[in-house]
């Protein structure tokens, strides 16, 4: 579906109204990407995000074809392999680099795509299913994540898988035969490299797909915007192209000079050292930690320490570590208050920058220092406001909020004192 | 139509209602949904140990280097195993705690052999997320209790490798074994 005043595809050239008439592929890009897709006209930067993840998925899936094509998925070798694409490989430096701080960028990208979408309410009805479907293809990134992860098979390769499965032994009565199911073994091996790898190439194909299931959702009621209220009008509008591909290619370059900073002069600032060392199943390293996009859901792993109710601490953390993003699909009905923008919402304002940014902030600093005090106290107050809020302050204060007057219009948010504004749809 | 056609043959009917062609819907579904399901078996029992991990392994160990209050790392199913020559004072320890109040309740002798109880032999393997503690080697961190000490998430484990404190839900587990002599051990 698109607004009535959409720029209708009109081919010109004879081969493409040839091309229109049997496979209207360019009518789909014109409709999706093009002009003929209206935008509101006042989304801010932070409406960049969801193109630089596309350009973020983009990026490791031509890098990790080409890693692959060097890369050999066997315990006794993959570790050298991993150096001779480093050291011998014609530009093999810059497409493991490129593809291990890629990942670290596409979910930089993606956190902020999501706090974008917290913020403004993004995932109110009726964009309900792209808020879903976009859970879902953050935890596929989370799962191919940690499996590309462990392919270089040094000592954190090893030991976050041993960590990770080791997270499915704590299911009651078939944790465990489903932990050996997972691993092909007793511990990380041979087979558990090999699986890891054929789903570590499967599943980016699977997340492009959800991006497209993603966009397709997104563009029946349009995108959003800072004021949440629904487009109105034509002059509430621009076409997405010229005006947001213009924006977005904008966006682009500069995460892009970004991205190169971080690849050419810290390439392994986000790295951790022990994964130079070769895997070792009789020697776990001392500081254990996963990639830093893994910190806020480790930390609220590790933040029970004792038996609760019969529930043992081992697998409440894990259901806490789960729950903390499954209880995301529940969002758009925990939040009930119409209005979408925080920017309306004073007292929701004061919970998200004052509550939930810092609860997130700790939960990071907790999941990526040791397993000590004060570490697991602030992590286990931070897990407990994590849940509050978004099982207990939410649905209170969109019940009692009086939210700020929204204006009645996009075009008069944007051009409110201009006279010769059309605030509305033309009578 | 031809929908007309084929209902315009007599069909017939048991006394319930029900058609020949109800049957054979049903039959043909059935049949194709057990052969689907059935393909599910190899596609997902692939992924269990295959027969080569599988396969029996046992270790043997020589334990005559290890002195009172010295411990080793062996090598069982690619895992680490803990063989522990306890001293006096740490069996002592381990008895001065009633079993019943512990997380996992074991005593010293329920997890030693009888005869044996100095000898505190079990996995190297964290029973929360699977990690090896720390504390077989010397100098290394033996916890609050004197055993062993995991860094990964800080489970803390006493002098019968017992979880004392921190996450793991279960004592450091006891594998199978048997003194083939008094100085070797058979584990598997």
């Amino acid at each position: 579906m698109s607004f009535p005043w959409a720029n209708e595809y009109k081919p010109q050239a004879p081969f493409m109204q040839w091309m229109d008439e049997r496979l209207p592929l360019p009518r789909l890009v014109y409709n999706a990407i093009g002009a003929g897709y209206p935008v509101p006209r006042n989304i801010n930067y932070w409406w960049n995000f969801g193109i630089l993840a596309g350009i973020c998925l983009v990026l490791q899936l031509v890098t990790g074809i080409v890693l692959a094509m060097h890369y050999a998925a066997n315990a006794g070798v993959a570790f050298d392999s991993v150096e001779h694409i480093m050291r011998d490989v014609n530009w093999g430096w810059l497409m493991r680099y490129a593809h291990a701080n890629g990942a670290s960028a596409f979910f930089v990208v993606i956190y902020i795509h999501i706090f974008r979408g917290l913020y403004f309410g993004s995932y109110k009805a009726p964009r309900e299913m792209v808020w879903l479907l976009g859970v879902v293809i953050f935890l596929l990134m989370m799962a191919t994540a940690f499996m590309g992860y462990v392919l270089p098979w040094g000592q954190m390769s090893f030991w976050g898988a041993k960590v990770i499965t080791g997270l499915f032994s704590a299911i009651p009565l078939v944790g465990e035969p489903l932990q050996q199911w997972l691993l092909g073994g007793f511990s990380p091996d041979n087979a558990t490299l090999n699986r890891f790898f054929s789903l570590h190439y499967l599943l980016p194909f699977v997340i492009a797909g959800v991006v497209i299931l993603h966009i397709w959702a997104l563009h029946i009621p349009g995108s959003s915007n800072p004021t949440g209220v629904e487009v109105k009008s034509e002059s509430d509008t621009l076409p997405f192209y010229p005006y947001f591909v213009a924006k977005d290619g904008w966006a682009m370059g500069l995460f892009l000079f970004l991205f190169c900073a971080v690849l050419f002069f810290a390439p392994n600032m986000l790295g951790h050292p022990d994964n130079y060392i070769e895997a070792n199943p009789m020697s776990t390293p001392t500081h254990i930690v996963p990639e830093w996009y893994f910190w806020p859901f480790y930390a609220m792993l590790r933040a029970f320490t004792y038996d609760f109710l019969f529930i043992p601490a081992k697998l409440l953390g894990v259901l806490a570590m789960f729950g903390s993003i499954l209880v995301w699909f529940f969002l758009p009905w925990l939040d009930k208050s119409p209005v979408r923008s925080g920017g309306y919402r004073p007292l929701f304002r004061k919970f998200f920058w004052y509550g939930l940014i810092p609860t997130m902030a700790l939960l990071f600093w907790c999941g990526g220092a040791p397993a000590e005090e004060p570490y697991l106290m602030i992590s286990q107050i931070a897990t407990f406001y994590y849940f509050a809020h978004f099982l207990i302050i939410l649905p209170i204060v969109s019940a009692i909020e009086r939210p700020d007057p929204l204006p009645y219009s996009i075009t008069e948010a944007v051009l409110g004192e201009d006279e010769n504004a059309q605030l509305g749809p033309a009578a | 139509m031809t929908e007309q056609a084929v209902t315009d043959t007599p069909e017939p009917e048991a006394g319930d209602g029900v058609r020949r062609r109800d049957f054979i819907n049903i039959a043909a579904v059935s049949a194709a949904g057990v052969g689907a399901v059935s393909t599910l078996v190899p596609l997902i029992s692939q992924m269990s140990a295959s027969a080569d991990v599988l396969a029996a392994s046992s270790t043997e160990i020589d334990i005559s280097a290890i002195k009172e209050g010295q411990s080793i790392k062996a090598v069982f199913r690619k895992q680490p195993v803990f063989v522990r020559n306890l001293t006096a004072k740490e069996i002592e320890e381990a008895n001065a705690i009633p079993a019943d109040s512990l997380r996992d309740p074991q005593s010293l002798a329920d997890r030693t052999k009888e005869g044996k109880e100095n000898w505190l032999i079990t996995m190297g393997v964290c029973t929360h997320l699977g990690c090896v503690p720390l504390g077989a080697a010397e100098g290394e961190n033996k916890g609050e209790f004197g055993g062993y000490f995991c860094p990964c998430h800080g489970s803390h484990y006493d002098t019968a490798a017992r979880i004392r404190k921190g996450p793991a839900p279960t004592n450091l587990e006891v594998p199978e074994y048997e003194f083939l002599s008094d100085t070797v051990v058979k584990i598997g």
